[in-house]
């Protein structure tokens, strides 16, 4: 094994993080916020993947295509949280589970219907195909550098937006006691919609991102949902920095187990054996690593609350 | 859903009507990621029948979502309310271990337009049984076979970590006669494999076997061709069938990959499937389509030999395999699984659509290695 690929497989688990961050982001700053538990947020993530496709598809270019896929995954989460999800934020967990896991059913039909069963064509732009060389002789695709770029370039945003703005200070402070705020006079029921839609865009931008790379289909969101959830949890759930570093754990973790624990087993067990076991086990790694965090700090590496 | 409404009660009014006729219940998959599969063999199940004009057949049509629970309770229901003769439909290999071998031991026929599992195919293999489309291994068997004529000493060979999966790479080390340079289990549902891709370049083989089905595939063959890694790959068709190239794109294209149809092979029973399913559907038939039109075509063959109240003789008629295939040369071996031809096919882009052309046959008359196995005659 040379230091090439471990270079390459670091640098891909750093892209499956930010990738994750985009995700995790919204559904912390949705749970912080408001309580809410989002089972849907998957859904807003196909929607940007279908957005992006049917719009780079008519125009020919995908800078319109992801504009198309922020756009829409925002205007579906403001009419969502308006229309649904204002009416569970008294209600306990299960009742927003069940209701959102509706919602997830509704999308995913929905877009059947629409768009049928088939997979949609959705491809790099020409601009960003192929490989290019990293120093040290490294051929890693264009996109993906792209991905890692867009991805620490919207946590810097997130930050600057909740530690410098207005509106960050209304999230924070909605996060800390929503009474408070709300007696203060501010429009509590807008900033959950402000907040709602503005998880929803980074949902759908990841979904346009990574729908590019795989593919374009309905139900694509919910095993990232999974995923998703896992960061928020290692994370803390209801802070940013804890998604960052928590979604970028995770992507490291899942890639490099799956790429050395196969290895590792090969060097004591037959090869074929070795492959199955440490597959197994690599699949399971993330999982294991969200115990251990959750046994050492029940509330999350930088939760406040447990 | 509400067209496969309509098109379900269409086909019932219009077969309603007949006393003598075989209740058929299919249970497959429409909805979820595996939709595209369950549909095409729906399609072209109905297809064959609106082509025979048959009035005999009364089909009941249900949604399976690829899961094994819901599948074992569309089966009750279709047995014991619904009293239906033949089962069919079913997509998914895990699917079909849960409903197959109860219905079949209920007396009731069943036919696999798709699902081959290995278990099924020896010492386990049953006579109401039957399975019109491939036992599970054969694809992955002729890209091994495949790989030795090409001349590649050394394969990466890849696959999901399922039953599916290691029937695969199974299938291609029972023909290969090279060297494997790295055999790779992915996580089922996978759709990142930047992981895979830089081990695959790392590798330095000479060429690549991968099956990856549905969604999976396209992800795979995306990324593989923006890497700019240049080794060629080998997979079976369900990576490369026509419901999901659209979506993969020139990425796909010149790929070898290996099926028992192909809507180029000539014979008069394919072009017109082919013409009629166009016509119909407004785009191209699938490997999975075939098999679903093939299933409907054998049981109306059998349905003009004998009747289905006679039950020996009703499995001596589908026995008999004799229909107009769009294979061509179609038969049953002791075992109920498919005698036939398996063809090398490269992707094309053919008056603006990706499609396959057949380039080669991989193994002729090819029988799985379960056969043996099975007590049946």
């Amino acid at each position: 094994m040379s230091a090439m690929l471990l270079i390459e497989q670091a640098l891909n688990g750093l892209q499956l993080g930010v990738m994750l961050f985009l995700m995790a982001a919204g559904l912390t700053l949705v749970f912080g916020v408001m309580g809410l538990i989002n089972l849907a947020h998957g859904s807003l993530y196909m929607v940007g993947a279908f957005a992006c496709a049917v719009v780079a598809a008519h125009t020919g270019s995908y800078l319109l295509g992801l504009a198309a896929a922020l756009a829409a995954a925002a205007a579906a989460g403001a009419l969502v949280e308006i229309v649904v999800i204002r009416r569970l934020y008294d209600r306990d967990h299960l009742d927003q589970v069940l209701a959102t896991f509706a919602l997830i059913l509704v999308f995913s039909e929905g877009t059947r219907y629409l768009f049928g069963s088939l997979p949609l064509y959705l491809n790099v732009p020409a601009a960003l195909s192929g490989p290019v060389m990293l120093p040290g002789g490294i051929a890693y695709p264009a996109f993906r550098l792209a991905i890692i770029a867009i991805g620490l370039a919207v946590a810097l945003g997130l930050f600057w937006l909740i530690a410098r703005t207005r509106l960050g200070i209304r999230i924070r402070a909605g996060e800390s006691d929503r009474q408070m705020i709300a007696a203060l006079g501010v429009d509590i029921r807008r900033l959950y919609t402000i907040v709602f839609a503005l998880g929803a865009a980074l949902a759908g931008l990841a979904g346009a991102l990574v729908g590019t790379l795989q593919s374009v289909e309905v139900g694509m969101g919910e095993p990232v949902l999974i995923l998703a959830f896992v960061v928020i949890v290692i994370g803390g759930i209801g802070s940013i920095k804890g998604a960052l570093v928590g979604a970028i754990l995770v992507g490291v973790t899942d890639t490099m187990g799956r790429f050395l624990l196969p290895q590792i087993f090969a060097t004591f067990m037959d090869p074929s054996r070795a492959t199955g076991v440490g597959s197994a086990l690599a699949s399971m790694l993330i999982y294991i690593l969200m115990a251990v965090v959750l046994i050492l700090r029940p509330q999350g590496l930088f939760g406040a609350r447990a | 859903m509400r067209k496969l409404l309509m098109t379900a009660a269409a086909v019932m009014l219009a077969t309603g009507a007949a006393a003598e006729g075989v209740k058929v219940g299919m249970i497959t998959t429409l909805s979820g990621g595996g939709a595209g599969l369950g549909i095409d063999v729906r399609d072209g199940f109905q297809l064959a029948l609106q082509m025979a004009g048959d009035s005999d057949v009364e089909l009941v049509i249900a949604d399976d979502q690829q899961q094994p629970d819901v599948a074992v309770q569309l089966a009750d229901r279709m047995i014991q309310s619904d009293q239906v003769d033949v089962l069919t439909g079913i997509i998914w290999s895990n699917l079909a271990m849960a409903v197959v071998p109860a219905a079949v031991a209920q007396g009731k026929i069943y036919l696999s337009p798709n699902a081959g599992p290995s278990a099924l195919a020896g010492a386990q293999c049953n006579e109401n049984y039957f399975n019109v489309a491939w036992q599970n291994d054969n694809l992955h068997e002729a890209a091994g076979a495949h790989a030795n004529e090409a001349g590649y000493g050394s394969m990466f060979i890849l696959a999901p970590n399922y039953p599916a999966g290691t029937d695969a790479l199974t299938g291609f080390k029972r023909f290969y006669e090279g060297e494997i340079t790295q055999e790779l289990y992915t996580t089922v549902g996978q759709t990142d494999y930047a992981s895979e891709i830089a081990q695959i370049r790392a590798s330095g083989a000479d060429a690549v076997f991968f099956f990856l089905p549905g969604g999976m595939g396209i992800s795979f063959m995306k990324q593989y061709a923006d890497s700019g890694v240049e080794i060629p790959l080998i997979g079976p068709a369900f990576s490369f069938s026509q419901d999901i190239l659209g979506a993969v794109g020139d990425a796909a294209l010149g790929v070898i990959n290996t099926s028992q149809w192909s809507k180029d092979l000539d014979n008069p029973a394919n072009q017109a499937f082919v013409e009629n399913f166009v016509e119909a559907y407004g785009r191209l038939p699938s490997l999975y389509a075939s098999q679903g039109f093939d299933t409907a075509n054998l049981l109306l063959s059998a349905m003009e030999k004998a009747d289905i109240s006679d039950q020996a003789a009703f499995r001596a008629a589908l026995k008999e395999a004799d229909f107009d295939s769009t294979r061509g040369e179609f038969r049953f071996g002791n075992n109920n699984h498919p005698i036939q031809n398996i063809y090398v096919r490269e992707v094309i882009m053919e008056d603006g659509v990706l499609t396959n052309r057949i380039v080669g046959t991989a193994l002729t008359d090819h029988q799985d290695a379960y056969a043996a196995d099975c007590p049946l005659p």
